[in-house]
Formats: structure tokens, sequence, C-alpha cells
């Protein structure tokens, strides 16, 4: 009998399991759920680390899991588990409606059972034997430490690797029958520089989806340059004075302010919440008419690109601002059902313990028409910020930005490097001040920490000028 | 399986395979939790989980690792062969081994378990304490965050060597973050977190009425001047401030370079006489203690500042032998085995005479700025440099007045902190990171919108 015949009382990947999601579907919706939604996943994990000359961790990773989201009118129920037997999932089916309360089934949903099966993964089994081993991993790891070696005041080296490869299932009770395979790498270098009191650190990560041989193509060498070379012009850099000042932001990772401050204010949750500025806002002015942008799951590649996300729908290519105007929220399911947005694919989470939520992907500021020249060129005393940190955004939209490696502006002209300043604003008071945006449009990796836990996206924008911002220093 | 089945299962899968020298870390969960909106259930949730953390020693013992949720028997032995796998990777420039404290006796004080309540009854608390909360106030609109939940867990360390340890533990969290708006003025949020052993054990009325006070007493807001002020941390605030830089008092960040400290820092003077700072992380208010750490060695209280000196380094059973001391129960198990602090006490020495005894936050009339709250520590500490800029809630003190600070920032160096403190008030307060009195310190530099 071939294994697609055989009648499973488990979740088996890679073999058809549509009776028994079938059957569990069937079960919720007999038991008074509105809409039964089943995601289950497989993964197998690996992450390197080393540090000056030697491989100082090799952390492999598997495991499984199912996630499952019962709705009534607006309301929902997510149980997880790592039972993927029929009893167990149908355990959790039963937890998440006595969650709900459900009690009258007299108006039930019809169940017609699942469409025919969108397998996303066929032309990506192969991707397991072809990402790299952790031979070729740590050998390429060890050639970057080693490359960051380029003085005597390079007090720590490290270089780390994780790949996560991540089979999916989603299968829900509109008919949804979806299977997947995502990969994701990511590498990063980073340098602490020491001379005497002076301390100074440098960091740059890369990442890439769904290409299994990125990190050999990984250009290792230009990376620690770039790593060495921020930690030394930053090693002796006085503190900022702060201030209200224009600042130049650059590309690539500079689009972290845009994420934080602005795009998750665009995420239905904050509807829901009644946490966003933006939420009456549809086709009204919130930005400079310089400013577009977009947030999408389809460039190949990207660290945040999807075929599909993780509640079975194609991803699209959502224009959020456009030339200043909002457009469009970001929309998962409950989104759509709490606030009336339609869904753009967006529905996401970082594992089967996570009810999927509205989550950013590839977000960016599309490019205008300026050099980054020009943008230096029209301030007179301002910061030019080449490298930001993290940061974070409060309950009342105010976010707050580290910049790692940053040059004040005088007369047009970068001169001196400066440490310790901090971004301070809120995105609807800035956004109105973003006057200039430049042509050299670029995307940086990066993880989201939300409600639906981390997520892998791309953060981006051109060099961008904002005309007036607090800055934090001493 | 329970805990000693799958110890066994463990053992009879490592003979199989031939491994002769393995430990193992593992957790098992059942997680509930609710979240509500204007008096709607807004997501309820359940889970179960397990996860389990294996090393081997391979014969030139070196160690692999590898982790897991499935604890099948097939789990367990693709698990034993992955981790066997990694451990031709290991490091051998710092060899890792079983901690010579893993078979000592634990404390476990009375965990004071809990039975569950239950979604129905987490729901109905979370309900009526979210009405309380909008109706404590008019101009308290909603309370966009907020959450209970209650948790049932095991936690188990066990090593081919014959040690077993497990405990199980209840705990319960309540977090209510009210949004306050009044017109012409930009919204103003604040909140409250309490922990308990259960739901019983929450104090859910002083929770509503922290997020309320601490809400409402932010309406009225001004933006303060760019300056260096007077500072007085909360004890939340301070603490949050130690913990960040806590990699001064930890061996890993030593060897690593990341940390502030060197092997020979122990006597350095940090601070005033007048400092004691312990890790105890068996201390009775410790909701989240546990009794011995991911290596299985006890946790025990360590002095870490004693009358302004580092008196001690936090240490895992690594780091302990490369310094010739003895593991110090903060050891996380992993294939680079990390170390963190459990629960922080601050505490005025005996030697306090220099302290400036007029500063107190309830009495003093003079001018400062209050730190009730930092905010965004992943973003705004540069742990290795010893540098902060972090925005906060918080006051300033003028002329017997005290105004919410609008937007502001405060920036510093740790070392410059410690040493510039000036007053430690007498009386502790509890928090859910740990215990510290009000500390007072000069001339730290604030950014303002004024």
């Amino acid at each position: 009998m071939l294994s697609s015949q055989i009648k499973s009382n488990e979740i088996v990947f890679g073999s058809c399991n549509k009776d028994l999601l079938e059957e569990i579907i069937f079960y919720g919706i007999e038991l008074g759920a509105d809409f039964v939604e089943i995601f289950i996943e497989n993964t197998d994990n690996s992450s390197v680390l080393a540090e000056e000359d030697f491989i100082t961790s090799v952390s492999p990773s598997f495991g499984r899991g199912a996630g499952i989201r019962i709705f009534k009118e607006k309301k929902d129920g997510f149980v997880s588990t790592n039972d993927l037997t029929k009893h167990g999932l149908m355990r959790s089916v039963s937890q998440a409606i006595e969650m709900l309360d459900i009690v009258d089934n007299k108006k039930r949903e019809v169940f017609n059972g699942l469409n025919n099966h969108r397998d996303y993964s066929l032309s990506k089994k192969k991707w397991i034997n072809e990402v790299p081993s952790i031979h070729e991993i740590s050998e390429k790891l060890l050639i970057s430490t080693k490359s960051l070696k380029k003085n005597n005041k390079i007090l720590t080296r490290k270089g780390s690797y994780s790949r996560n490869l991540q089979k999916v299932i989603i299968a829900s009770s509109d008919g949804t029958y979806v299977s997947d395979i995502r990969l994701h790498q990511t590498v990063g270098l980073n340098v602490i520089a020491c001379d005497a009191q002076y301390r100074s650190s440098g960091s740059r990560r890369f990442g890439s989806s769904g290409m299994p041989n990125e990190f050999r193509l990984w250009d290792h060498e230009k990376a620690a340059n770039d790593v060495f070379e921020s930690s030394m012009n930053m090693l002796y850099a006085d503190y900022v004075d702060a201030g209200q000042m224009p600042v130049v932001l650059a590309n690539k990772f500079g689009g972290v302010i845009f994420h934080e401050a602005c795009g998750h204010l665009l995420e239905t949750t904050q509807i829901e919440r009644g946490t966003t500025p933006f939420e009456n806002k549809l086709d009204e002015k919130i930005a400079h008419e310089s400013v577009t942008a977009i947030d999408e799951g389809i460039s190949e590649g990207s660290f945040g690109s999807l075929s599909v996300d993780d509640e079975g729908m194609e991803p699209e290519k959502s224009v959020l601002i456009k030339d200043g105007i909002l457009k469009k929220f970001i929309s998962d399911r409950a989104g759509e059902l709490r606030t009336g947005h339609k869904r753009t694919g967006s529905g996401r989470r970082q594992n089967y313990s996570f009810a999927a939520a509205s989550r950013m992907r590839n977000t960016y500021i599309a490019k205008g028409e300026h050099s980054k020249e020009d943008l230096i060129n029209s301030i007179s005393d301002g910061l030019y910020c080449k490298s930001m940190g993290g940061g974070s955004v409060g309950a009342t939209g105010q976010f707050n930005f580290a910049v790692e490696e940053g040059y004040l502006i005088k007369n047009g002209k970068l001169t001196s490097p400066v440490k310790g300043a901090t971004l301070i604003g809120e995105a609807k008071e800035v956004m109105p001040k973003i006057s200039m945006c430049g042509n050299d449009l670029e995307l940086a990796p990066g993880f989201c920490g939300s409600i639906s836990g981390s997520v892998n996206v791309t953060v981006g924008q051109p060099h961008i000028k904002v005309d007036s911002i607090t800055v934090g220093g001493r | 399986m329970n805990s000693r089945e799958i110890t066994t299962q463990i053992s009879k899968a490592a003979d199989f395979l031939n491994l002769k020298k393995w430990d193992y870390g593992a957790s098992f969960s059942n997680d509930y939790s609710v979240q509500v909106d204007k008096g709607e259930a807004k997501q309820l949730k359940a889970s179960q989980k397990q996860i389990l953390t294996l090393r081997v020693w391979n014969e030139s013992n070196l160690v692999g690792i590898t982790t897991t949720s499935d604890i099948s028997e097939s789990g367990i032995i693709k698990a034993l062969n992955q981790a066997n796998i990694a451990s031709d990777f290991g490091n051998e420039n710092e060899k890792t081994e079983f901690s010579p404290l893993a078979k000592d006796p634990i404390e476990v004080k009375d965990s004071k378990k809990r039975n569950p309540v239950g979604i129905k009854k987490l729901l109905t608390l979370l309900r009526e304490a979210e009405v309380k909360l909008i109706e404590s106030h008019k101009s308290i609109k909603s309370v966009p965050y907020n959450g209970l939940s209650e948790s049932f867990y095991e936690r188990v360390y066990a090593n081919s060597d014959g040690a077993f340890r497990s405990y199980t533990k209840s705990q319960a969290a309540l977090y209510l973050y009210a949004r306050a708006e009044e017109k012409n003025k930009k919204p103003r949020s604040s909140g409250s977190v309490k922990l308990g052993n259960g739901v019983e054990d929450l104090d859910i009325e002083s929770c509503i009425k922290d997020a309320s006070n601490k809400t409402i007493s932010h309406l009225n807001y001004s933006s303060i001047k760019t300056d260096k002020y007077l500072i007085c941390f909360s004890p939340e605030a301070f603490l949050t401030i130690i913990n960040a830089f806590s990699s001064m008092f930890n061996a890993r960040s030593i060897l690593d370079g990341v940390s502030l400290s060197n092997k020979n820092s122990i006597g350095e003077k940090l601070s005033t006489e007048a400092l004691n700072i312990y890790d105890d992380g068996l201390h009775e208010k410790n909701i989240s203690s546990s009794p011995f750490d991911g290596e299985g060695t006890p946790t025990k209280k360590l002095c870490l500042i004693n009358k302004g000196r580092i008196e001690n380094f936090l240490h895992s059973e690594s780091t302990a032998r490369i310094f010739k001391t003895i593991p110090t129960g903060h050891a996380g198990l992993g294939s680079k085995v990390s170390v963190s602090p459990d629960w922080i006490v601050v505490e005025k020495s005996e030697k306090n005479s220099d302290l400036k005894t007029s500063l107190d936050h309830s009495t003093y009339e003079g001018e400062f700025v209050y730190i009730e709250e930092l905010n965004a520590i992943h973003a705004g500490v540069r742990a290795s440099q010893g540098s902060f800029s972090l925005p906060f809630d918080g006051w300033l003190y003028k002329n017997g007045k005290k105004i919410s600070i609008e937007a502001a920032t405060v920036a510093g160096d740790i070392k410059y902190l410690l040493k510039n403190i000036v007053n430690i008030e007498s009386s502790q307060e509890v928090t859910t990171s740990g215990i510290s009195p009000h500390i007072w310190v000069d001339e730290l530099s604030i950014t303002g919108d004024a």
C-alpha cells in the first residue's frame, strides 16, 4: 500500500494527511466552532558560533507541534501541543471549544472538506541536502573571524550562523490545505575594539530565505572589513551633544525606524487594541509627500519573503503609504474579522505555539530621486546615522533608537564620529518631517518580536533626511 | 512519560548507542492565558510544552548538545545521535564537565503549588479587573495591554553519574497597561505587573490601583530641559540598571571579553561603601525561584558587592574551574553554558555614614528627577562599553511640585553612576526582578524636548 493511502492516526510529514485533518476540522465544526484552523510544524535547526579562532558552540535542535485555533464570532481560542496524534489533536480542539464556552451549536457552520492540496514544498525538498554542512559552516566562520583580526585593538571577534528549516501543513475549515518548506539562514559578525579606556563595537548581520547556497556566496571579507572599519571609526568618538537637529538616516538597516515606529502602527492588531493614531486615517496624509512605503512578502530570497503565510494565503505586495497618503493596513484573518481590513497574506507566527497575527514581512520606504550627497549637503548642522542599533516603541507610539555609528554633519559635510546618540520621537510627528528620500534603496534582514513571537523580516529604505528629531546624548 | 521514565529511557538509549557520559535538562509545562478587550474575551490560550536539552560527551571528552520537543523513543534516540555528532565540534579549549555539586542536597522551599483555576475563572477575573481599571478614572479609556495567566511546570536535571533533580511549581501573572486620553493632550500609558504562586495569590486590587495611579499621575505632563540633574531611581529602575550591567559580575562575560570587569576585579571598589548587592535566587519573595541551575548546581545566596567592592562573580561549572572556585548555581544549559543572575537584592550596608540622608523621595524639597521606570533596555544599554541611554517614565520635582516628564532619556556610564551614588534610602521594596531601596545619584544627563 502507498503511504498516501494509509489512514493514519498521527500527522506524518511527507504523507497525505487530508483525511485526518478533515476529521479533526469536522469535529470542531460539529462542536459549534465558526472556524477551525490547524497549523502543524516540523523544524530542523542548527547554529554555530565561532569566537576568536575556535568553534565554541554547535547547537542542533529539532521539534514538532501543532497550533489549533477556533473562532466563534469574533472571539478565538488557541491551543498548542506537541502531541500530533489524532487523539492529541482532537483533545486540543475540545479544549479550545471549552475555553470559548461554546454550548449552543445549533447554528452550525458548513464544512465541505479540504480543497486540493496546494503543495509549495515540491521544489524545496532538496534544500536540506543543499545547505552547507556544519564542517563547511565552521570553516567559513573561522576564516571570517580571522579576517576581523586586523590590528591589536580588536579585543573580541565573533561569527555566528544559524539555519532554520521549517516544514508546515496548514488546514482550515474554509477548505485551505497547504504545505510548505521554509529555509532561513543568517550569519553575523561582531567585534569589540579596545584601547586603554576607549571601547567600541561593530556588528553586521546578513540573512536570506529559500536560498540554500547563499551562505557559500556570502562575501565574508567585505563584511569583515565593514565591521572592522566601523569599530575603528567609533573607538575614540566623543559623546554626541543632545538636542533637536536634522538627521540623515543611512539606507538598509536605517529602515528599522520606519518598521518599528510606523510599520507596527499599520498592523491590524494595533487597530484591535486601539493603540494606533492612524486608525481612521485611510486616504489621509500621514507622511511627507516624498514618502511611499511598502510591505511585501514576495522579493526573492529576502529574509521576510514567503510562498504562503501561516494562515495559508499567498503574500501580496501592499502599498501602505503612497506619496504620503495612507492606503492600506497589514492584516491577517483575525484582523479582517475584527477590523474589516482585507487580509494581505501577513498572518505570521514564530512557531506552532503562537496564534498567527498581522505582521510585517519585507517593509521599506521606496526610493526617491536624491543622492546621498544631496541629503547631507542640505544640512548645515546635524547628524548622520550610518548604522542603527536596536530600538523600541512604547505603548503610546513613542520610539527610541540607538545609533551604533554616527557622524556630525557640519556645513553639508560629514565630520567627526560621535557615540551615545539616541533618536527619540513619535511616528505621527516624524513621518511628515521625512523631506528627502535617496535613490539607493537597500534591504537588511532582522528579527521582529511582537504578539506572535519572533519572525524573520527585512527592513529597508534609501538614505532619508528627517528635518528635525530629538537626539539623546550627554 | 514522567521525568523518571524519561531519564530511564535516555539511559537505555545511551547504552544502546554506546554513549557513556550524558546529561540533560528538561521542562514540561501547561500554560493557560487570557486577554480581554472592553469586556470581551480577546484571545484565550492553552499550551502543553516539553523541551529536552541533551548533552553527550564523546571519547575525547568533548561535549555536543541537541534540543528537542520530541520526547518519543525515536525522538530521544535522534537527539542523542545529533548531540554525539555535534560533539565532534566540542570546544577543546574550554572543556565542560558535570557540576561537582550536581548531587549536593538542594534547598527546596515550600513551593506553595496551586491548582489550576481554569480559563473561565481567569476570564472572569480579568474582565472584572479591566472594568475596575477603566472605571477608576474618567480619562482611562482602555486597557490595551492586559493578560492573566497561570503556569504549571516541572524542571528536571539528570546525568549519567546518577544525579537526578526535579521540582514542580505553579506560577500566575497579571499585567494591566492602561491608556488615558484627554482632549488636546497626548495619550499616556502606564501599567503594573503582579506575580504569584497561583491566581489566588495575585494581588489584583493593588495591580489595578498601581496601574491606575501610575497612568493618571502622568496625565499632566511637561517637557524637560536638556541638562544634568540629581536623580532618584525607583527600586524597579535601579534593579533594571543593575541587571542590564550584570556582566560586571559574570565570569562567562569576563572570559569572553565583554565585561567591564576582569579576572582580577575581585576587591575593586565600584561604589560607595554603603552599597551591598546580592544575588539571592532562593529569596522568599522570588516567585520564580529554582532550587538548582541548568547544570544541577544548587541555587544559593551570593554577595556580589560588599561595602562598595566586588566580592564574587557568578559562575558555571567551567568558569568556576577556570577561576579555581566552585560553581555558584547560575548556569544555563547550552552548547556554550551561559551564566546569569537570578534575583538581585540591593541594600544599605552598615558603613553608610557618607550618605546624604536628607535625600528622601517622599520628603526632599529640592529639584530632582525621579525615574520610575526605564524602557528599551535592549536598545539603549551597551554592557561591554558601560554606557546607557534610556527613555524613562518619571517626574521632575521642582519648587515643591512634581510634574510628569513628557519624553526624555537618561544617559550615562554605569561606573560613573555607581561611584556617584549619594544616598541609599532605608526602606526596600519588592519588585518582579528583585528588591531594592530608592537610590540617589548625582549629576546624570537628561535629554528632553524643551
